[in-house]
């Protein structure tokens, strides 16, 4: 077999006429919603503790000691389930030279208008940019939160240094549900993508219009001879 | 207290020696900040350590435990080379003009007449010259060599400050430094107040340190003044009653004394007690023995005690050794002699010098008995607690019956402070459990005593048989029945000596001062000094009136003082010989013509004419004793005498162990340690987060000073290769403890005699029963002796050792 | 018992104060700010403010404050051990509200060895920086009078008051995990008492009344230490915090750091400032508008739909496996 350039194991044409594309295997579903799910606790119960006028949000747990107690180990979960997402993910979301194109036509991705981008591999760079930024931010997220995760680690670090973990913190979560917003919003607008993480796979016409790279090259392994 | 705390926020200066006030008496020492808030006063602390009343002092200076009186003495050399003595008062009210005789003399660290096989003088020439009138022969001009002052002279005269410097450790300049400022209140309008406690007393010379102070403020015009005075810090709230009520083995309430073997019948007794005056007019207070005597007799066995049989005189008990103190008692119960043992509110195992021995001798009782609201150490004597109380139940055959009592809080009374206040307090809770008032427990086993006595007889049953014993319940006397006996009534109606038609006091009425008290039996009174606690008017040691005529600080109606409600004793030398006060802004009583008024009761009959009577009636000079004649054992000067454990040999006479004057027991004579073996000195003492061996007990007091710890300087921490915090252990020839090592800049070495001298010192809160972690008292150290004149033991300075302990077992 | 209208602090300066009955205050409507409760009501009437003077110069360190404290509070404070220290328990915790500290000083100016004791507790800030880091609405409020108080219903023990305080005060308890503190006694002072530390502290080191004639005795006791020889003694009633309602006299107003880290000039620090500032505004700001954003773009922006002739295209790919010429890109 070829070497996979653009797509990764289990990636593969499933039906041909019409085309679907299989593009997330059942694990992979449900770790992405489980990060999707703590992400939105973390993202209700962190706003709730972030701004006196979304406090009423801690009433969604039973209380604010709840809240309290909750956000961190809903963090960890968090960590843990994204680490699975990032060993899987992160060889395809490297940079390549054609995100530089991608980018450079945003205003075009912006209106939908593909038809001058560069054909791409099985995620484009705004997905990537979703992807790293993600990343770094849980990263960030989960180690300034063990500092101010008084219930475990009061003395872990100084109180200088807690101040600015709390601010860190916020800074980063604050980043974090912009991207969050960013990622909903983009897998809404780009219609055909939210199967991908449903039923686990996209229309053809999806991948062609979308990811050609990651199509052609599981066309050119699976495409051939008769389908089953 | 010769004055009272309240009476502290008037002085100008004090000085905190011999104690610590600020740790062990904090809430007194209220008055020390409202001295130096109100009026500016100066406080000075010489300690061996850095003390919390040293972190709160103007000036600071560090001593060698157990050499208080070199710096005393030194003190006094000062002041008279330095003409820093407040003259009149000297003349006129300290027997400085008195003459001794001849035999008198002091050379080589011993006064004359010393036998060192009985480790005794004889005293017979520690008297004054008397003239053929009877009386006192004195030179006023003081020039006669043999005078009280010039002997003081002569006998301070080696106490140069070099000399002090050498066997103190305190640096010269430190020691100059306090002597100018303690030399400033010679001035009639300048006062300096001594505060001192078990720092001065629990030294084989104990009572000479204090001595040593008494003599410096009589030098500087301070006893007697408003603001003066040398004031005894009482260890515990009740202490002063303690002494005052007679719980000590050679007296009865009131400081009367137990007779002894040789004082056969009444006559003989009262011989020694007449106290005549020893100069023409003066009034000797201690010639009304007979008055309190025999009203005590009358208190004690009412109708028995007669005037036909020397109102029961043969009652009581006669000593043959001059005091059955508790080292002589545990002394005796180590060597079997002692079979029962009742051991009331106390805590021998944690508060009596050489834990091993005082183990051993209860380990030989048949019967202890401990009466206390706590669960001691002495209870539990018998049990194995590892190291913290290493012995074998098994073989301690010792039967110990615990009777569980109230505690302050839990009973009605009146308690006694350190300024002889008598306060009275009311219940604030019911008792626990089983617990009963001692009292009660007192109560209910003389019922049965005394029932044993009167169905079985015995060799003389009488003095239970026949003791009075008129309480409503005679098996719980009450608070106030007691109060009331010891106050005193009338047993017939007393009518006026000068005026026999003129009846004063109703028979069965309270008297309301001793002044009342008859020889023929027709008053009693269980306690003379408390007479006027509780008259007709009611309980005079309730009261809480807090006015303050003229700001003196005397308080005259909150509670009661003994004697006689007076704050201030001998407050007649507050005024000068004509009665006017030395200093008009601390008047406390004035001669204005015809008697005496003020703000105080007056120490003098209101109607003595000052010119003719002194101020010092309780003694029979008149004055106050800068030597003291016969009546301390070891001497009538204070002279610098080492510890019994000492790092350096007295310069005076290096051949001298401790105080020669003082009783030693030959066990414990062998057990004593060399500073060859034992260099560091030791001293022990309280802190404030605690209370002797009480608040142990208590989780919040525990939680503020958990674990037992010594304390050394950075230098022996340095040299012994001790941590901060680190386990130590601490040995002496006794005993050993394991300890916390508290590291400190508070403790700093000395130099005595060329030699540095390191100080470990060592707090007593700690045991194995109660809240707090198990530990070790100082105890376990301490030497088996006591002080020359009351045996109170030689807890502040001995020697140790002291090593790492590293990966010791631990609690 | 009467009560006297026009007292509405206890007014005293010493150790025992008088027992003056006063109507019960340090109600709701007290409070003049309260953590996460930026539209709070303004207060109902203006209470006296008070202080707690702590004058280390007459403290004796005998811990009797700590005692008080405990006893009132009904706090446990745990028997530790020994380290070779004077301090138990070794810190502030939810147990025990006020310390002790203890710190030994070589003066090297006069060459004199000081041993100076602090007791260490909440100072009450005027700007408290706990209440600005607190998220929980009314779990920490301010009195009229003063004092910051922790309502412990309310505080989820998120333990951000620790961040805030530029003291170091506040402690979580790891059982009920709430944050406490001292309270001042705000119960004792709600009818005319004064603290339980100052009540017990035998030489009124520690002195409670209004703030004002707390300034006055302060500046007596600052005149009575020159007069010892401590040039340098003065107030220690941190301006950074807006003034305190806990402050102290000390003999070295100039080195607060002597007594066992004092801080010099402490405030809320610019980190929290700009957590509880800034850092809120315009997070909230840049979610919503990203929220917006989205929403308008969704609805403006037509969506991006997959074409049938997309479809068609990947049959043609998948079937063929042959790219029709000229849609091959770079």
């Amino acid at each position: 077999m070829e070497k996979r350039l653009y797509s990764q194991p289990g990636d593969h044409i499933e039906t041909r006429a019409p085309v679907t594309v299989s593009r997330y295997r059942g694990f992979t579903r449900a770790n992405h919603w489980l990060t999707a799910a703590s992400l939105i606790v973390l993202l209700v119960s962190g706003m709730a503790l972030f701004h006196p006028s979304l406090y009423g949000l801690t009433a969604l747990f039973g209380g604010g000691q709840v809240t309290r107690w909750l956000h961190p180990f809903v963090g960890v979960l968090l960590f843990f389930s994204f680490l699975v997402l990032f060993l899987q993910l992160w060889r395809l979301n490297l940079p390549r030279p054609e995100d530089v194109t991608w980018v450079e036509h945003i205003g075009e991705v912006m209106k939908g208008e593909e038809e001058k981008l560069p054909e791409l591999g099985k995620y484009n760079a705004g997905q990537k940019f979703v992807f790293w930024a993600m990343s770094v931010l849980i990263v960030v997220l989960i180690a300034s939160g063990v500092m101010i995760w008084e219930q475990y680690f009061p003395h872990l670090v100084s109180i200088p240094v807690r101040r600015w973990a709390v601010l860190v913190h916020s800074l980063a979560a604050v980043a974090i549900i912009l991207v969050f917003i960013l990622h909903v919003y983009a897998a809404i607008w780009t219609r055909g993508t939210i199967r991908a993480m449903t039923r686990g796979t996209v229309t053809g016409g999806w991948a062609w219009r979308h990811h050609r790279k990651w199509l052609r090259e599981l066309a050119g392994r699976d495409g051939r001879g008769p389908a089953e | 207290m010769t004055n009272a705390w309240t009476d502290i926020k008037n002085t100008d200066l004090v000085i905190v020696m011999g104690g610590n006030a600020a740790e062990a008496h904090p809430c007194g020492f209220k008055w020390v900040t409202e001295a130096k808030a109100t009026r500016g006063a100066r406080l000075i602390v010489v300690d061996p350590r850095f003390t919390r009343t040293a972190s709160v002092a103007d000036y600071y200076a560090p001593i060698r435990p157990g050499t208080d009186i070199a710096f005393l003495m030194g003190v006094i050399r000062w002041c008279i080379e330095n003409d820093k003595v407040q003259w009149d008062y000297v003349r006129h009210y300290t027997n400085a003009a008195f003459l001794v005789k001849e035999g008198y003399g002091w050379s080589e660290g011993l006064f004359n007449g010393y036998d060192a096989d009985k480790r005794a003088y004889d005293m017979s020439d520690w008297e004054y010259q008397i003239g053929d009138d009877g009386f006192a022969l004195v030179d006023p001009t003081l020039q006669d060599p043999r005078c009280v002052w010039n002997l003081l002279k002569a006998h301070v005269d080696v106490y140069t400050p070099e000399f002090v410097e050498r066997v103190t450790g305190t640096p010269r300049d430190r020691f100059l430094h306090i002597c100018e400022a303690i030399g400033e209140c010679s001035a009639p309008d300048k006062v300096m107040t001594s505060m001192y406690a078990l720092g001065w007393t629990q030294h084989a010379k104990g009572a000479q340190n204090i001595r040593g102070m008494a003599m410096l403020q009589l030098i500087l015009g301070n006893i007697g003044m408003r603001g003066g005075g040398v004031n005894a810090l009482r260890g515990h709230s009740n202490i002063q009653g303690l002494t005052d009520l007679g719980l000590m083995s050679n007296l009865i309430p009131g400081y009367l004394s137990i007779p002894r073997d040789s004082e056969v019948d009444f006559k003989t007794y009262m011989s020694t007690k007449g106290n005549a005056p020893l100069r023409p007019g003066q009034t000797s207070y201690w010639q009304n023995y007979r008055k309190f005597m025999v009203s005590f007799q009358k208190a004690m066995w009412g109708d028995a005690a007669t005037a036909g049989n020397d109102w029961a005189y043969h009652y009581l008990p006669k000593l043959d050794v001059p005091t059955y103190d508790i080292l002589r008692m545990f002394d005796m119960m180590a060597r079997g002699e002692v079979n029962l043992y009742f051991c009331q509110g106390f805590n021998p195992m944690l508060s009596f010098p050489n834990r091993a021995k005082v183990t051993r001798a209860l380990s030989r009782l048949k019967l202890l008995v401990v009466m206390d609201p706590l669960q001691t150490e002495t209870a539990a004597f018998w049990q194995d607690h590892g190291i913290y109380n290493d012995v074998d139940p098994a073989s301690i055959q010792t039967e110990v019956i615990e009777l569980p009592t109230t505690c302050f809080a839990e009973d009605e009374g009146a308690t006694i402070n350190s300024g002889r206040w008598l306060q009275w307090h009311w219940a604030g809770a019911t008792p626990p459990g089983q617990a009963r008032p001692d009292t009660w427990i007192m109560g209910n086993l003389f019922q049965r005593l005394r029932e044993l006595y009167r169905t079985e007889g015995g060799v003389f049953p009488d003095p239970i048989v026949n003791l009075s014993w008129d309480y409503k319940d005679p098996h719980e006397p009450s608070a106030e029945e007691l109060a009331k006996e010891m106050n005193g009534r009338a047993l017939a109606d007393l009518y006026d000596p000068k005026d026999p038609g003129k009846l004063l006091v109703p028979a069965g009425a309270q008297l309301s001062g001793f002044g009342l008290l008859r020889d023929d039996g027709t008053t009693m009174s269980g306690c003379w000094i408390f007479t006027g606690s509780w008259t007709q008017d009611g309980n005079m040691m309730a009261r809480r009136d807090n006015s303050d005529p003229g700001d003196a600080g005397t308080f005259p109606n909150w509670s009661f003082s003994w004697p006689a409600n007076r704050r201030i004793l001998y407050n007649r030398a507050s005024a000068d010989l004509s009665g006017k006060p030395w200093d008009p802004d601390r008047k406390l009583i004035e001669w204005d013509g015809q008697q005496w008024t003020g703000y105080d009761v007056p120490d003098i009959a209101v109607t003595a004419r000052p010119e003719e009577v002194m101020p010092f009636i309780m003694t029979n000079e008149g004055t106050g004793r800068l030597f003291v004649r016969k009546l301390m054992v070891d001497g009538p000067f204070p002279t610098h005498m080492e510890p019994f454990e000492s790092p350096v040999a007295n310069p005076l006479n290096p051949k001298l162990l401790g105080n020669p004057a003082a009783r030693i027991f030959e066990e414990d004579l062998k057990q004593l340690g060399t500073s060859d073996a034992f260099p560091f000195v030791a001293t022990s003492y309280r802190l404030t987060e605690h209370f002797h061996f009480w608040t142990k007990h208590n989780r919040i007091n525990a939680a503020l000073q958990p674990e037992f710890f010594v304390e050394i300087s950075e230098e022996l921490a340095a040299e012994k290769g001790i941590a901060r915090g680190g386990r130590v252990r601490v040995w002496s020839n006794r005993g050993e403890v394991w300890a916390k090592a508290v590291v400190t800049k508070r403790i700093r070495p000395l130099t005595c005699d060329g030699k540095t001298v390191h100080i470990v010192g060592i707090p007593l809160h700690w045991g194995f029963t109660g809240a707090a972690r198990k530990g070790f008292g100082p105890n376990s150290l301490t030497p088996f002796v006591g002080d020359a004149n009351i045996q109170t033991p030689e807890f502040k300075a001995f020697l140790v050792n002291i090593e790492p302990a590293e990966g010791e077992a631990v609690s | 018992m009467t009560t006297d209208p026009s007292l509405d602090s206890p007014r005293t300066a010493v150790s025992n104060p008088p027992v003056q009955p006063m109507k019960a205050n340090l109600g709701p409507g007290d409070v003049i700010r309260a953590s996460a409760m930026p539209d709070l009501p303004p207060p109902e009437r203006e209470l006296t403010p008070v202080a707690k003077l702590i004058d280390v110069s007459k403290c004796i360190g005998c811990k009797a404050c700590q005692a008080a404290c405990a006893e009132w509070n009904d706090t446990e404070p745990e028997i530790g051990y020994n380290t070779g220290v004077y301090e138990n328990p070794h810190d502030l915790t939810p147990e025990m509200f006020t310390l002790m500290r203890f710190s030994e000083y070589e003066n090297p100016e006069s060459g004199e060895f000081e041993w100076l004791i602090r007791k260490d507790g909440c100072m009450h800030c005027a700007d408290p920086g706990c209440l600005k880091a607190c998220p929980a609405p009314g779990a920490i409020v301010q009195y009229t009078n003063g004092i910051v108080d922790f309502i412990h219903e309310n505080c989820i023990g998120c333990g951000y008051c620790i961040t805030g305080c530029p003291f170091n005060i506040p402690r979580v308890s790891k059982t009920d995990h709430r944050s406490y503190k001292c309270t001042l006694c705000s119960d004792r002072v709600a009818v005319g008492q004064g603290p339980a530390c100052a009540k017990a502290c035998p030489t009124q080191a520690i002195v409670f009344g209004t703030k004002e004639d707390m300034l006055t005795h302060a500046e007596a006791r600052v005149e009575d230490l020159k007069s010892r020889g401590y040039d340098k003694a003065g107030i220690y009633d941190p301006q950074g915090v807006g003034g305190a309602h806990v402050f102290y006299v000390l003999h070295h107003a100039d080195q607060p750091a002597l007594y066992s880290g004092l801080p010099e000039d402490p405030q809320i620090s610019p980190v929290v400032r700009g957590w509880k500032g800034v850092t809120k505004t315009i997070g909230l700001a840049a979610i919503g508008a990203a929220a917006v954003g989205s929403v308008l773009h969704g609805l403006l922006a037509r969506a991006n739909k997959v074409s049938q002739q997309d479809e068609h295209e990947a049959e043609e790919l998948v079937d063929h496996g042959i790219p029709r010429a000229g849609t091959e890109r770079v």
